[in-house]
């Protein structure tokens, strides 16, 4: 693993573990997970189905707490990191009964942003995240895609150093993803932002990472981290390219190991 | 000419994502027969009760036909017009105090484990007990006048609203709750753009229910103790074989709680338009 500057390192978690009780047994989800990101890397992890991803993110954004480790945010080992840290959950969560726009704003008006105001910068994005013309929709008249990226929006207002991504595309087909794997790669070098994706796509992963974690199957510990130094900017074009190959086998056996079904 | 309108109506309206109108075409007439369907029905009834009390020689004051019970609804319109005014304002009063007491107790038990352990088991018990056997000791407690008609609506019209409202309040997402914390959301937040919001289609079931059970209360009211309401014209014309007149009164007071209903479903429709898109696109979804 590289060793990086302290000062610019975002998050870093050492030894992370966390345990679940169901009927009165204990069942290890996280088993001690190493894992760092420094300013404005993109950071992935993949495992099996079921191994812990979505608990990880979980324990980084504040709504679990680990029983054993620690969770350096931001330089310092806070407690409070509930409404420090970005999070697009897995599933899209838009609230029925708002308007696209006021979903979109739910983050900036829970932390107190006036309304107005906060409606001001979420049209001005509109455009960008592909739902202009849609503002005063309800989520349901949205495509899955449409859903997707306003729930994104919602998360990216907030306007967070780190950000945690839970399968944004898991629930995409095929093509709906790989455009939206592509809009991602061609926003994030303008946001700046420090951001963790959990996937279980190999290729998308390799595409859009700094480095690449592979988690075992449960409990979860990182088995492999990867570099990813191929060049940026990015594009979907390189997904045949030989290193890109290369990385993809590399990763694809190594989670293939853990052939479970979750 | 039919033809070329509904090509360019099929026209995919791609910016707003419009359906085309075929659909809506379709909606429409099924709008039709939702309301024609009923109508009918009724009429076919009362079709069927005129022809058979006519044929078979009932006397009136037995059963009276349709046909008499329409003419009593127009010659003595002026003394129902004033006891349906009497009643309905027992329970709209009753029906109001049972929405405000409803949901603030429903707060109270979906928010407080010692509020739902020791007010719950009486909200149920309230309703265990025959209202018709509370209506006359209320008329030794509190007297006659509107206050006990307005006392026994209430109490039969908030169970519904108390019951709907806390399983709405307590049925939310916990994935939503903790999206919301996420972003640093207190208890109050969630609360109040989250779970009141969620809640209010449940809330809507439970008025709707108790506005339409709220009219049988009014009516129980009457019946034990009155001088004057819908239920109090009855129990007088029953013994003086006024049968036409009962059911004229009986006809009203259906037409009440079908009105009243279907006031609080345009008001949800109203207030709560995303429900209803959603209703919508399931139905059109399974089609
Ligand atoms: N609150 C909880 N109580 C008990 N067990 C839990 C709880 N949350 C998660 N688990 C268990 O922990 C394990 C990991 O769950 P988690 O959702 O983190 O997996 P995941 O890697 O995100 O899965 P997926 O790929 O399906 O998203 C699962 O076996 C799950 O049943
Ligand atoms: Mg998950």
């Amino acid at each position: 693993m590289a060793v990086t500057d302290a000062t610019s390192v975002k998050l870093r978690l050492q030894g992370l573990y966390k345990s679940f009780t169901v009927d009165g047994r204990e069942v290890p989800v996280l088993d001690g997970v190493d894992l760092y990101a420094a300013e404005g890397e993109f950071v992935s992890v993949i495992g099996p189905s079921g191994c812990g991803k979505t608990t990880l993110l979980n324990c980084v954004a504040g709504l679990d707490e680990p029983n054993a480790g620690a969770i350096e945010l931001k330089g310092s080992t806070t407690e409070r990191r509930l409404g420090a840290v970005g999070y697009m959950p897995q599933k899209d969560l838009l609230l029925p009964w708002r308007s696209v726009l006021d979903n979109a704003i739910i983050g900036l008006e829970l932390m107190g942003q006036p309304r107005a105001e906060a409606r001001r910068r979420a049209l001005s994005l509109m455009e960008t995240f592909g739902l202009a013309g849609f503002e005063g929709q309800y989520p349901s008249a949205l495509s899955g895609g449409m859903r997707q990226r306003a729930a994104f929006l919602r998360t990216l207002l907030a306007d967070q150093e780190v950000v945690l991504l839970d399968e944004p595309f898991g629930a995409l087909d095929a093509l709906t993803r790989s455009q939206m794997q592509e809009w991602l790669l061609g926003l994030w070098g303008d946001l700046g932002k420090t951001i963790v994706l959990i996937t279980h796509d190999v290729e998308e992963a390799v595409l859009l990472s700094d480095r690449v974690y592979v988690l075992t199957a449960r409990p979860a510990r990182v088995k492999l981290v990867v570099d990813v130094d191929l060049p940026r900017p990015r594009h979907y074009r390189m997904v045949t390219d030989e290193a890109f190959v290369h990385l993809k086998a590399t990763l694809l056996a190594s989670l293939r190991e853990e052939g479970t079904w979750g | 000419m039919g033809l070329m309108v509904e090509a360019k109506q099929a026209r995919p309206d791609g910016v707003t994502g419009v359906r085309p109108s075929p659909t809506l075409w379709k909606l429409d007439l099924s709008a039709a027969l939702w309301w024609g369907l009923p109508a009918l029905i009724v009429a076919t009834l009362f079709g069927l009760w005129e022809a058979w009390v006519r044929l078979a020689n009932v006397a009136e004051w037995l059963l009276p036909p349709p046909s008499a019970i329409f003419e009593e609804l127009g010659s003595s319109r002026g003394l129902l017009w004033t006891h349906t005014l009497v009643t309905l304002q027992e329970v709209l009063i009753g029906f109001s105090l049972a929405l405000g007491a409803g949901i603030i107790l429903a707060v109270g038990i979906a928010f407080s484990r010692v509020v739902q352990r020791s007010l719950y088991p009486f909200v149920i018990a309230s309703q265990t007990i025959p209202i018709i056997a509370i209506a006359p000791l209320l008329l030794i407690w509190v007297g006659y006048g509107t206050t006990p008609k307005v006392i026994v609506v209430a109490l039969i019209s908030f169970f519904p609203i108390v019951v709907n409202m806390v399983d709405g309040l307590k049925s939310v997402d916990a994935d939503m709750v903790n999206m919301m914390r996420t972003f640093g959301a207190s208890r109050w937040q969630v609360f109040t753009k989250l779970q009141v919001p969620s809640s209010l289609p449940y809330l809507f079931t439970g008025v709707k229910i108790g506005v339409a059970v709220s009219v049988i209360g009014a009516v129980i009211g009457e019946w034990v103790g009155a001088s004057e309401g819908l239920g109090y014209l009855m129990t007088r014309s029953i013994p003086q074989f006024q049968t036409e007149r009962v059911f004229a009164a009986l006809f009203i007071l259906s037409a009440m709680g079908i009105s009243l209903f279907l006031l609080a479903a345009v008001i949800e429709r109203l207030a709560l338009p995303w429900h209803h898109t959603n209703k919508v696109r399931r139905v059109m979804g399974e089609s």
